[in-house]
């Protein structure tokens, strides 16, 4: 028998709301299924199990808070007999950042089950009849429901597959739109990513001595390269040079791996998968940075539709448990509307961030003779902690050279 | 209907579409405050990613092809629907 905890979804939670399950005892899951939805300073997001079986029981009941690593409920893996007892089995297999410099926190991350929800305890708890039902509905939907004491199964979804979204529960009672103010990120709470942003990145000031680099790139050959590639592709095909950029990160860590990973315990615990998180801007005001996995392995186009999806599911608040805990390293770009350079703050944690400036168009020598060209001024936040600035500026670098040539990414 | 009346028909048309998208994409913005000649990237704060989505959009709900190339005709509302009209005009001609 496995139990399946309450991530931490970020070095700063510290508990999470388990808002909704999707399964019920008996059901059968595997490895990557969405088992529960949880609320926390960054939303809803959707939690995975990492472990194949059947659900044996839940042990929190929907709206409790609970702390980050409190059993929610156990899993029975395959082959394991009717009877065998549940013993204490390693929880989530991939690694989990957790906080490590406050104890307080540390203490926090792993505490033992609720008395009052004794493992043992074989009794389901009680669902409402919703939530039995399963019906396909997006968190934004569920939430309005909820708020309004709205029963979800009396309403007919527009959504993919029939999914209930968030406008079909407004028009099912004739609810007047919220206010622009509270329409401005969909049903995400700003204030509460504030909260997390601030937390996060007063301890990554406060533990990780930083260091700056910067570095100019002639990026025309990008620019020529998907020009023409994007000429004969339909617009839900098309590339962004921001796919490029993450593309050239992730096969630069192959030869610098000592930029991707996590510190922890005061050491540097490399990661081999290459994992990116992609720093998505908010409207209204809100940053999150979930992972693209594997970003090293994918082909340019699929990175793209990574990054696409990413996005829509980030500003609509449908992030998955393992983007939010898992980004190996950030990269974060201004994008056209930007200034020249970023100047990053790690996510611990990591222990790199890569920023891109806008793309400027600047006198530059090609050939020995001064020409306009497109410029991307690169930078790199390095812990260190792990690396030097010779280390970060030989990956800094190694980049650039990628983007020279982009017909190889 | 005239000819003159059912081009504005359908500039009024193509003027709700672009409007519809451009508020999936910045649902806090008010486009009636928004100037029709104003720079999009500025006045709605759409970012390389949104205004991808945006093409996409409008490629899918009218059919229009419109090449990366053709990109600088689309900075502004009354742009975007101008150009889509000019298209629609020379498919039927």
């Amino acid at each position: 028998m496995v139990e399946f905890l309450m991530p931490s979804l970020g070095a700063d939670m510290e508990a999470g709301t388990l808002v909704e399950w999707l399964v019920k005892p008996g059901d059968r899951v595997k490895r990557g299924n969405i088992v529960a939805v949880v609320e926390t300073q960054k939303g809803a997001i959707e939690i995975e199990t990492f472990q194949a079986g059947q659900i044996e029981n839940l042990l929190v009941d929907v709206n409790s808070k609970v702390p980050v690593g409190t059993p929610l409920a156990l899993i029975r893996t395959e082959g394991e007999e009717g009877a065998a007892v549940a013993a204490p089995a390693p929880p989530v297999p991939t690694p989990v950042p957790v906080p490590t410099a406050p104890p307080t926190i540390a203490a926090l991350s792993r505490p033992p089950a609720p008395p009052q929800k004794p493992i043992g305890a074989a009794m389901p708890p009680p669902l409402a009849p919703a939530v039995v039902r399963r019906l396909p509905a997006s968190p934004a939907a569920r939430r309005l429901a909820a708020e309004r004491g709205i029963d979800l199964s009396i309403i007919t979804g527009s959504g993919p597959g029939g999914a209930i979204v968030y406008v079909d529960v407004e028009r099912q009672f004739g609810a007047a739109p919220p206010p622009a103010e509270k329409r401005r990120a969909g049903w995400l709470d700003l204030a509460a990513m504030r909260t997390a942003i601030a937390a996060a990145m007063a301890r990554s000031k406060r533990d990780i001595p930083h260091y700056y680099l910067e570095h100019q790139i002639d990026v025309t050959p990008c620019e020529n390269w998907l020009a023409e590639k994007n000429a004969a592709l339909p617009p839900d095909s098309r590339l962004l040079i921001g796919a490029l950029a993450l593309k050239a990160v992730a096969l630069a860590i192959h030869r610098f791996p000592a930029f991707n990973g996590f510190y922890l315990d005061n050491k540097f615990e490399p990661s081999k998968a290459v994992n990116v998180g992609v720093a998505i801007a908010i409207r209204g005001g809100g940053l999150a940075a979930p992972a693209l996995h594997d970003a090293d392995q994918m082909s340019l186009h699929d990175l793209m539709s990574g990054m696409r999806d990413l996005v829509q599911r980030t500003r609509s608040g449908r992030i998955r448990s393992s983007e939010m805990s898992d980004p190996t390293i950030t990269v974060s770009s201004l994008g056209e509307r930007g200034v020249e350079a970023l100047y990053g703050i790690i996510y611990p944690p990591q222990v790199a961030i890569v920023g891109f400036g806008k793309v400027v168009t600047r006198p530059w020598i090609v050939d020995g003779a001064i020409g306009p060209r497109s410029v991307v001024t690169m930078t790199l936040a390095g812990d260190h902690r792990v690396t030097d600035g010779h280390a970060g500026a030989l990956f800094l670098a190694e980049i650039g050279k990628f983007l020279q040539e982009p017909e190889k990414l | 209907m005239t000819e003159i009346e059912i081009r504005k028909a359908m500039q009024d048309e193509l003027g709700e579409i672009v409007k519809q998208e451009l508020n999936n994409i910045a649902p806090e913005v008010d486009l009636a405050t928004v100037d029709p000649a104003a720079d999009l990237r500025e006045a709605v704060d759409i970012d390389s990613m949104d205004f991808l989505n945006l093409v996409t959009a409008l490629h899918h709900r009218t059919g229009i092809d419109i090449p990366e190339t053709d990109y600088p005709k689309l900075v502004t509302v009354s742009g975007i629907v101008a150009y889509l009209g000019a298209k629609l005009q020379s498919a039927k001609a």
